[in-house]
């Protein structure tokens, strides 16, 4: 009996995940999709540094190499750091800027379905003939000649997940411009939901030209269009303008975030407030800013000539001014501070190094003459691991920690938490560090093996010993969550007890409606003002009244899935004849759920006033 | 404050070279340069490797004192500083004037390697390279000379090259001579590249070039080789490519025989073994052949001896995965494979 009960409450819990609009489930979505993927990649990782261990390694075959060197980088952008940071920006944003929820709920579950079914249509590809294999660039010539269903998996899958990141940067955008509560103004917003509202303006510019590449080579794949096939007058180069200008901006899709979470982290650790807040937005729109001009220097060796060159490698270089001015500014915030070491602030320390390391190795590459020696080999694998692993992954980390309360109410566990750090850490420049000089000494990346004589040999072996210790610091770090899942020991608002800013003012987790009564701003870092002055909480800014919410809805999901079916009529199209009614029928599953969603009126519902004062204070069932 | 960032900055840039020196292979190294191209490439890495690591030890300066003096000792409030225009100012200008000195020069190089007025000169040595999966084909069109696998470039002077691909994008590296420059199968992408003798004969006179553009599976086996050799010897190979109008007699009776196989399966077919330029560059879908035995390698990547060859020749797919040649002829006997080893050594111009 009691099994049928549990069952059934498992079922409504998950038809309740499957139809929620509310930002905190999905941020749990995002957290639970993203962490499965960024396993994966994971994976894929060791399995790269296991067959480049040793010289003429024959652990994966060639083929094999490329298969899971494409997939470990796509997956670890598009599906493990992007959502990863989104499930953050779900949890924590719509509740520091005062609000009930994002703008439009029922478009964040649509990105969110969109994005999930990209990931899985794009990981069925090992299933069904093999993953893509052209690397995540998938520059044109080598993705047109790539045989089989691979690439297709590739275009298809991040098309699809790709509309997923556009919906949820526009959906950003609009929550922080409109939703902030009374007295948030835009220079008092926290500094996580200022680097959010950036990082979404780039999505909203950075993605479209994403989408045009990718629909071009889907064009050219499935349906015999030419836009890159050179001997029928395309070109190749246009795929890497294109990829590039979406692909450079990307890099700080994900890393503004991160640079938002150390703000909070560091303000949060060290009891101060972020010295010089107002250079650091600035900073942070500027560094956004130039992100769209810098695409070439990706491009140095493809022979755009000695202008293009020049230009672009002095753009590059600008960048570093403002990058500097932050991270001097967090050593400020530090300074004359009370650091307290906790493991987010570990990793905000350990992120400090890093990235100061991954950013200079960055502008090395900037310098266009020298990066002809750079581009291409392990010396730029190890640039963009410190700055993505070492500015991303560690502000994905810390975040997790920091906000692991906000989102399930219960703390995880300090001890392992930092053991995870120090593995992770010492893991992380043993494994990159060395690969910079392992791409001087002649070693181009994305080869599947190395010959030996060539000096390869100990740096090649270093490297993957290092990626051993971050294998072992995620199995500390799953541990920890089950461990802490398991007790389970509820925490109160504030359970860092040094929190700045209005999430840590509600419940762990926030009941439903996040805000009772809409708090009231009356500065940066609002609830520390509050706590300074011997308030417990927020002063509200609107008497007590009904609250109106968003209904579920399982039309999200079925939008989304109709385009995972139409992917794949589309894909089989030319090889089987029932590829175009598939392809019909996903199109018309996914343009009838939205027909429905327009059609039918669905004006929320409301959680009346009286139900509001029945709640004791705070002790509001989650 | 100038002349002792310049001061710091000399003490670093020595640091540096000697952290840095030692560190790889002097034939495929980009940190062990032997030619105009890499040296300027590795002053200016060095350059900016210096200014970097300055960069780096204020920073770790600077955070190892806050790391030291503001831990949590009691639960004061700290004061709530809200910034410092002026501290905010030097570190917004101090960058500006480090990235100047860096920009300049980077500016300037990058337009020097690409100067390639040279190119028309009377006796200037032009190399027209075309990549393919997973080959390398060089051509000197003032020669009307092709071969493959293995430049052959004298020292102390420019190299142009002017670089295609025939499927799909590779890049064309030799890291001990200068950065790379992909192939794409577009356009024709043009630089020069110097071996300076000395380093050249440190370095056993044999340079490794790499394929650095993912072009598929056997991607990282993409290698070829360059002979730097003195420009009288250089001269003696070209007069004796050019020597080689009609296939080589084989002189002893196994290499005739191994003639004949390598006609009768069709190996003729791709590979030529004259080394005029006279078909056009779709036609050469195989390495030319024509100085084979003087080649230290096979196929790029094997030592070049009878062991090899005939392991290459038995199953190339083991050796280089996805490589075009896979499949294209009937399986070879024992004897058939030492007839043909013996007949490509036999290949030689210079002797």
């Amino acid at each position: 009996m009691s099994s049928y009960a549990q069952k059934r409450g498992f079922l409504a819990t998950l038809w309740d995940y499957l139809t929620t609009v509310d930002h905190k489930k999905i941020a749990v979505l995002y957290l639970v999709a993203g962490g499965f993927f960024f396993v994966l990649g994971g994976i894929e990782a060791i399995l790269i540094r296991v067959q480049l261990a040793v010289p003429n390694n024959d652990f994966l075959s060639a083929d094999m190499f490329n298969q899971v060197m494409t997939m470990h980088g796509t997956t670890m952008i598009f599906f493990a750091a992007m959502p990863l940071l989104f499930a953050l920006m779900n949890a924590v944003l719509p509740l520091q800027i005062g609000a009930r929820d994002v703008a439009f709920p029922f478009v964040n579950a649509l990105g969110f379905w969109m994005f999930f079914f990209g990931g899985i249509f794009l990981n069925l590809s090992w299933f069904l003939g093999g993953a893509p294999d052209a690397g995540w660039t998938s520059y044109a010539s080598l993705s047109l000649a790539s045989e089989g269903k691979r690439i297709d998996f590739y275009t298809l899958g991040i098309q699809i997940s790709g509309f997923g990141t556009l919906m949820a940067g526009i959906n950003f955008l609009v929550t922080i411009i409109n939703m902030r509560t009374t007295g948030m103004t835009f220079m008092r917003m926290p500094m996580f939901t200022w680097t959010t509202f950036v990082a979404s303006a780039l999505i909203l510019f950075a993605f479209p030209p994403l989408t045009i590449s990718i629909f071009f080579l889907i064009f050219d794949r499935l349906f015999g269009s030419q836009f890159f096939n050179v001997e029928m007058g395309g070109n190749t180069i246009i795929w890497e303008h294109l990829f590039w200008i979406f692909g450079h901006p990307e890099v700080y899709i994900l890393v503004l975030p991160a640079f938002g979470i150390f703000s909070e982290v560091i303000s949060i650790f060290s009891r101060k407030r972020l010295f010089g807040y107002a250079s650091m937005v600035f900073a942070t729109v500027l560094i956004g800013f130039l992100g769209f001009m810098v695409w070439a220097h990706h491009m140095f060796t493809t022979g755009l000539g000695p202008i293009a060159n020049a230009i672009f490698a002095v753009a590059t270089m600008a960048i570093a001014v403002p990058t500097g001015i932050k991270i001097f500014n967090w050593l400020l915030t530090m300074w004359g501070g009370s650091i307290k070491l906790t493991t987010p602030m570990l990793y905000a320390l350990g992120f400090i190094p890093s990235f100061v390391i991954g950013g200079v190795t960055g502008i090395m590459n900037a310098a266009s003459m020298a990066d002809y020696q750079y581009h291409d080999t392990y010396f730029v694998v190890g640039h963009f691991h410190y700055t993505i692993l070492g500015g991303v992954v560690f502000a994905i980390l810390a975040g997790l920690h920091l906000y692991w309360p906000k989102m399930f109410g219960t703390m995880l566990n300090e001890t392992l938490g930092k053991i995870t750090f120090w593995l992770f850490f010492i893991g992380f420049h043993l494994t990159f560090f060395v690969q910079h000089f392992l791409g001087l000494m002649g070693m181009p990346r994305r080869t599947y093996t190395f010959l030996e004589g060539q000096g390869l040999e100990t740096g090649n072996m270093v490297s993957s010993i290092g990626a051993a210790f971050m294998a072992v610091g995620a199995i500390v770090l799953v541990i920890n969550i089950i461990i802490t899942s398991v007790k389970n020991q509820k925490v109160g608002n504030d359970p860092w007890e040094d929190g700045r800013t209005l999430e840590w003012s509600v419940s762990s987790p926030p009941p439903h409606y996040n805000f009772k009564q809409l708090p009231l701003v009356r500065g940066i870092d609002a609830y520390w003002i509050e706590k300074m002055e011997g308030r417990k909480e927020m002063t509200p800014a609107e008497p007590l009244g009904d609250i109106h919410m968003p209904n579920s809805s399982f039309i999200p999901f079925m939008i989304s899935f109709g385009l995972f079916v139409a992917a794949f009529g589309a894909m089989y199209r030319p090889d089987y004849s029932w590829g175009l009614p598939v392809l019909v029928g996903g199109l018309v599953i996914t343009f009838g759920s939205m027909l429905i969603r327009s059609l039918k009126d669905d004006h929320g519902h409301y959680i009346k006033k009286e139900e509001l004062m029945d709640d004791s204070d705070k002790g509001v069932q989650a | 404050m100038k002349r002792f960032t310049s001061w710091r900055l000399f003490l670093l840039s020595a640091l540096v070279t000697f952290l840095l020196s030692g560190c790889g292979e002097p034939y495929v190294s980009a940190l062990k340069p032997a030619g105009e191209v890499a040296q300027k490439q590795y002053e200016l890495i060095l350059l900016s490797t210096a200014i970097m690591i300055l960069v780096i030890l204020v920073v770790t300066v600077l955070f190892v004192i806050v790391l030291i003096r503001f831990r949590r000792k009691d639960d004061r409030i700290p004061e709530q500083v809200e910034g410092n225009t002026k501290l905010e100012i030097i570190w917004t200008v101090i960058p500006i004037i480090l990235l100047l000195i860096l920009a300049i020069p980077t500016v300037k190089g990058t337009f020097a390697l690409a100067d390639m007025s040279g190119t028309d000169k009377e006796g200037a040595v032009v190399v027209n390279v075309r990549a393919s999966l997973y080959w390398w084909e060089f051509e000197y069109p003032n020669e009307g000379i092709v071969t493959s696998q293995e430049l052959v470039l004298p020292t102390d002077e420019r190299i142009y090259f002017h670089v295609t691909a025939s499927d799909v994008k590779h890049s064309f590296w030799i890291p001990a001579l200068g950065g790379k420059l992909d192939t794409n199968p577009d356009n024709v992408n043009s630089f020069w590249l110097e071996i300076d003798s000395e380093a050249a004969e440190e370095a056993g006179n044999l340079f490794y070039g790499k394929c650095a553009e993912l072009c598929g599976p056997s991607h990282a086996l993409m290698d070829f080789k360059v002979r730097a050799v003195s420009r009288e010897e250089y001269e003696r190979w070209v007069e004796g490519m050019k020597a080689v109008t009609e296939p080589k007699e084989p002189e002893t009776a196994l290499a005739k025989k191994g003639q004949e196989v390598f006609n009768e399966k069709g190996c003729i077919s791709c590979h030529a073994v004259t080394a005029a330029n006279t078909a056009p560059a779709e036609a050469r879908i195989g390495p030319n052949l024509t100085d084979f035995g003087e080649r230290a390698f096979v196929a790029g990547i094997l030592e070049n001896n009878r062991e090899e060859i005939k392991r290459w020749l038995r199953n190339p797919e083991k050796v280089k995965p996805a490589n075009k040649m896979t499949g294209t002829y009937e399986p070879l006997t024992e004897e058939e494979l030492e007839a043909l080893a013996e007949y490509l050594m036999s290949l030689k111009v210079t002797e």
